[in-house]
């Protein structure tokens, strides 16, 4: 597993988000309230909603299309509806963030 | 099994009382009977209570079945349903049937119902009229008012109200004969009645009272009524509701004993002693009854003597009244009116147009009219039924059950201080025990279940509320009361008290608010983040700064995203007008950023469909060198000022309607609303602006202008409550504007104006816009003084880069 630096954590807005294109699917980064950064696979396991529009509150993002909220932490749907969207692992340093790509480059 | 021992159970009446006493029956002795039932209708077993509901649109024959036919097949019932019983012979013991078919019987149970009383006028038997009795009746109705619009209902009680109030929704013009000079006199005294025509009068229901109806007239169909003392209205349908009368045709014919109805005992049985009668066609004691609740006792005591039991007897016990017209809430039980021993207390409160009357005798209730607010009927009844002395409550009793037992004031009733025994579905019979022991034996967790179960707020559903909390209390669910929302999970609170603290303790800020009205979430969730954002937007104009990240996609990106996740792009045509040189730009633009699709929407304008998301501030910014500006399509804000040519180039045209709607629209663009926010101008009364169906329209006419709010064409299609008329362009834009402003500050965030409207009442919209000339001019004040910070084209400063840059650049790709 590779760490890659993607941007600044300025570059997203508080409770916002930016999408990074990548080989296997747009890849959403989120960064919440408290600073703390998550990426998943930027679609809805719903109706492939793009997640990256929706509105962050806690650790979690309510897909656009039709408000399913997605845990960010783990990148399952919350109750009582039921689905995953594949999670990245992300870090942030020195005010960088980070996503880790695994050595086949899956992302 | 062996079928020749069992008895043979003939019933005649597949209706509600019939069914209702063989449920029983089948509850207490499901082997005792061979059944066999006779129906003159070609359903099954459905609830006539409901077809008011079925009139109105709001449910459908289907939902309103009680026992579908699979459930005669299961009981092994023989249903003759479309084939009714023409003959008894009580000597032979055989009913016999229009078929030809002759059934014999050991006991024969009488449900016959009753039938629409027929007054004695001329033309009852022209095409196109019908009473409102069954659902034959009903399709009747739903067809007229798909061909044709005038419609008068002979008769305005209950039945006859509600026959009005569906035909209206389905959008006939409709007027009501009255024989007597207010409305329901059976049930409502004078000040309700009158309350209940002011506010049907206002929903657009016209009122023909003291008319005694002399004549349908029309040859080939009905065309109208005239009344005795020359008024008359056109019609094309007239619907006979002035009552009903109990059916003993055959009982008479067979040689039972009647007399209004069926003579009955205590026991239900008639003068033959293996005939038995319930329902509407039985009388008890010199009674006969129309409402369910009473019917449902008299199913319970038969079907207990059906059942070989001896013990059970019928006693007529005290009912209350409920109308079933959308926002109209209607309630009155026992004594309408003091007499000599009695006084009367009575609340008025003329903003909300509510009304409630208590009728008291020595310390004890004996009866209540309520109108507008009905939460506390159920407890009310329950007292006038216990018979309960209420002195030391009497002087506050009148404010209702939360006020006067807890001291202070909650919302709706509390559940949880009722008694075990307190009845709460009128309907059904249930008391609040029942409901209780039956969620916890059965483990039940939803309203649907609890309802199956127990068939609370199963018939006319008015007590859905309670049985609802019943359930929250019993599980422990904390619920805040039936009718006021909170504002999210987030919270306790409703929208209006958060909005009433946010100018009260002056919070300026979303973290302000949640902190001082204790959210549970620190930074809220998707549902009640927008709505604090519009709140504080509304309350604090130019000091609060809009919060991006607390806005849905559409209104964040400015554009409407689509299923495929691209969005629309809809700049704005003033009053649907566009100069060539704005069509050539919207061309350009579209052959360059290969644009799939360019379609005239719904407002008169053009929308160009497909545009990714890093496209749009390169878009707008062709756009807006071309002059054109955002068209809000995906604002909770002003949409459109659809218009007409009006005078300009039509021969019908009053007024020059086109550039009114420019006018209004540069007054209004930019505004925030709680949703979105429709106009429409039309320059004659044929409308072709569709301004009936806007949340603000205008109908120009040779005197001026007539205004018109709350309408709308969606989900729940609404014409529009007429506001005023007034001369000159100058009121109509000042009366725009403090009827915009009146709803940003009052309505709920995403109540469109025509829930906001039937929630508040026209009246009240009326009070604060129309009579209350200060108050206008202050509230158009403040809307302007609002649009002094709104009017900046969000396309602009996003084409440019100024706003919200990194909304739509993605980072730089992984390789």
């Amino acid at each position: 597993m590779t760490w890659i630096r993607i941007c600044r954590l300025d570059d997203i807005l508080p409770l916002g988000a930016r999408t990074l294109p990548a080989p296997k699917g747009e890849i959403a980064v989120f960064r919440c309230a408290d600073d703390s950064v998550f990426a998943v696979l930027n679609r809805c396991p719903h109706k492939q909603g793009p997640l990256s529009e929706g509105i962050v509150h806690g650790h979690r993002v309510a897909c656009p299309l039709h408000s399913w909220v997605i845990d960010l932490e783990s990148g399952e749907a919350v109750a009582p509806d039921i689905g995953c969207t594949p999670k990245i692992p992300t870090k942030v340093e020195n005010g960088e963030v980070f996503l880790a790509v695994s050595e086949g480059r899956s992302h | 099994m062996l079928p020749a021992t069992r008895e043979r159970l003939v019933v005649i009446g597949n209706g509600m009382a019939g069914m209702r006493t063989v449920e029983e029956l089948l509850k207490l002795d499901p082997a005792r009977y061979d059944i066999t039932v006779f129906g003159a209708e070609p359903h099954p077993n459905y609830d006539r209570i409901m077809l008011s509901s079925v009139l109105a649109g709001e449910k459908q024959v289907d939902d309103i079945v009680i026992n579908p036919r699979a459930w005669y097949d299961d009981n092994d019932i023989a249903l003759y349903a479309g084939d009714p019983a023409i003959a008894i012979d009580p000597k032979a013991r055989t009913v016999t049937a229009q078929s030809g078919l002759t059934v014999p019987y050991d006991r024969l149970l009488l449900a016959t119902g009753s039938r629409p009383i027929v007054p004695p006028i001329p033309g009852l038997n022209l095409p196109g009229v019908c009473a409102f009795r069954d659902i034959a009746d009903v399709d009747t109705m739903i067809a007229a008012a798909g061909t044709y619009r005038k419609a008068v209902v002979i008769g305005g009680g209950l039945l006859g109200l509600e026959a009005a109030w569906g035909l209206k929704r389905r959008g006939m013009d409709v007027a009501v004969v009255h024989l007597m000079p207010t409305l329901m006199e059976r049930q409502l005294d004078e000040t309700a009645g009158k309350l209940l025509q002011r506010d049907l009068t206002e929903r657009g229901i016209n009122f023909f009272t003291d008319g005694q109806t002399e004549e349908v007239t029309g040859r080939e169909r009905v065309t109208g009524i005239k009344l005795a003392d020359g008024r008359g209205a056109p019609a094309d349908l007239v619907v006979v509701a002035i009552g009903i009368r109990p059916d003993i045709a055959l009982a008479k014919t067979a040689g039972l004993e009647v007399n209004r109805g069926i003579v009955v005992g205590d026991n239900m049985a008639t003068s033959d002693p293996d005939i038995f009668a319930v329902g509407e066609c039985a009388e008890h004691r010199g009674a006969v009854v129309g409402l369910v609740a009473p019917i449902w006792d008299m199913a319970r005591v038969c079907a207990h003597h059906l059942a070989g039991g001896d013990e059970l007897i019928y006693a007529a016990q005290a009912t209350a009244t409920r109308l079933k017209i959308t926002g109209i809430d209607v309630y009155s039980a026992g004594q309408l009116v003091a007499g000599e021993d009695e006084d009367e207390v009575i609340l008025r409160d003329a903003r909300r147009s509510a009304y409630r009357k208590l009728v008291m005798r020595d310390g004890k209730v004996v009866g209540t009219v309520l109108y507008g607010d009905v939460t506390d009927g159920a407890w009310y009844f329950d007292l006038i039924r216990r018979k309960t002395d209420v002195s030391d409550i009497a002087d506050r009793m009148i404010l209702g059950q939360s006020a006067t037992v807890a001291g202070g004031i909650a919302a709706g009733p509390d559940v949880a201080s009722m008694p075990d025994d307190m009845q709460i579905c009128g309907c059904n019979g249930v008391c609040k025990g029942t409901i209780v022991d039956t969620i916890q034996a059965k483990g039940l967790d939803n309203y649907e279940a609890v309802k199956a179960h127990t068939k609370a707020s199963a018939s006319c559903g008015s007590c859905a509320p309670l049985v609802r909390q019943l359930l929250a209390a019993t599980l422990g669910i904390e619920v805040s009361g039936p009718t006021i929302p909170t504002v999210c999970k987030c919270t306790d609170h409703s929208h209006e008290d958060v909005r009433a603290q946010i100018l009260k303790q002056k919070l300026k800020t979303q973290d302000a608010v949640r902190k001082a009205m204790a959210w549970k979430t620190a930074d809220g969730c998707a549902s009640c983040r927008p709505a604090l954002n519009y709140y504080l937007l509304c309350a604090w104009p130019g000091e609060y700064a809009d919060d991006s990240r607390s806005r849905f996609i559409n209104e964040r990106a400015h554009a409407n995203i689509q299923k495929d996740g691209t969005y629309s792009v809809i700049p704005r045509m003033w009053g649907g007008t566009a100069t060539p040189g704005e069509i050539a730009a919207i061309a350009k633009v579209a052959q360059k950023y290969d644009i799939k699709e360019i379609k005239i929407t719904g407002g008169q304008r053009l929308g160009i469909y497909g545009v990714k998301k890093p496209d749009l501030p390169a878009v707008w910014g062709e756009l807006t060198e071309a002059g054109l500006v955002s068209g809000h399509a995906y604002a909770k804000g002003l949409r459109t000022v659809k218009t007409c040519v009006g005078l300009e180039w039509c021969r019908f045209g009053t007024q020059d309607s086109t550039a009114l709607g420019k006018q209004l629209e540069r007054l209004t663009w930019g505004n925030w609303t709680p949703h979105k926010f429709k106009m429409g101008v039309s320059g004659c009364p044929r409308n072709c602006a569709e301004a009936s169906i806007k949340d603000f329209g205008v109908v120009c006419v040779e005197s001026g202008f007539d205004l018109l709010v709350g309408g709308n064409g969606g989900i729940e299609l609404r014409g529009t409550d007429r506001l005023c008329h007034v001369a000159t362009e100058a009121e109509v834009l000042e009366y725009c504007a403090a009827f915009m402003q009146l709803y940003r500050e009052e309505a709920r965030y995403l109540d469109r104006t025509a829930p906001w409207i039937e929630r508040v009442g026209i009246a009240y919209v009326r009070a604060r816009v129309v009579d209350d000339g200060a108050g206008r001019q202050a509230l158009a004040e403040k809307f302007r003084h609002a649009q002094s910070f709104l009017q900046d084209d969000p396309w602009a400063e996003r084409a440019t880069g100024q706003v919200d840059a990194t909304e739509f650049e993605p980072l730089t790709a992984l390789v």
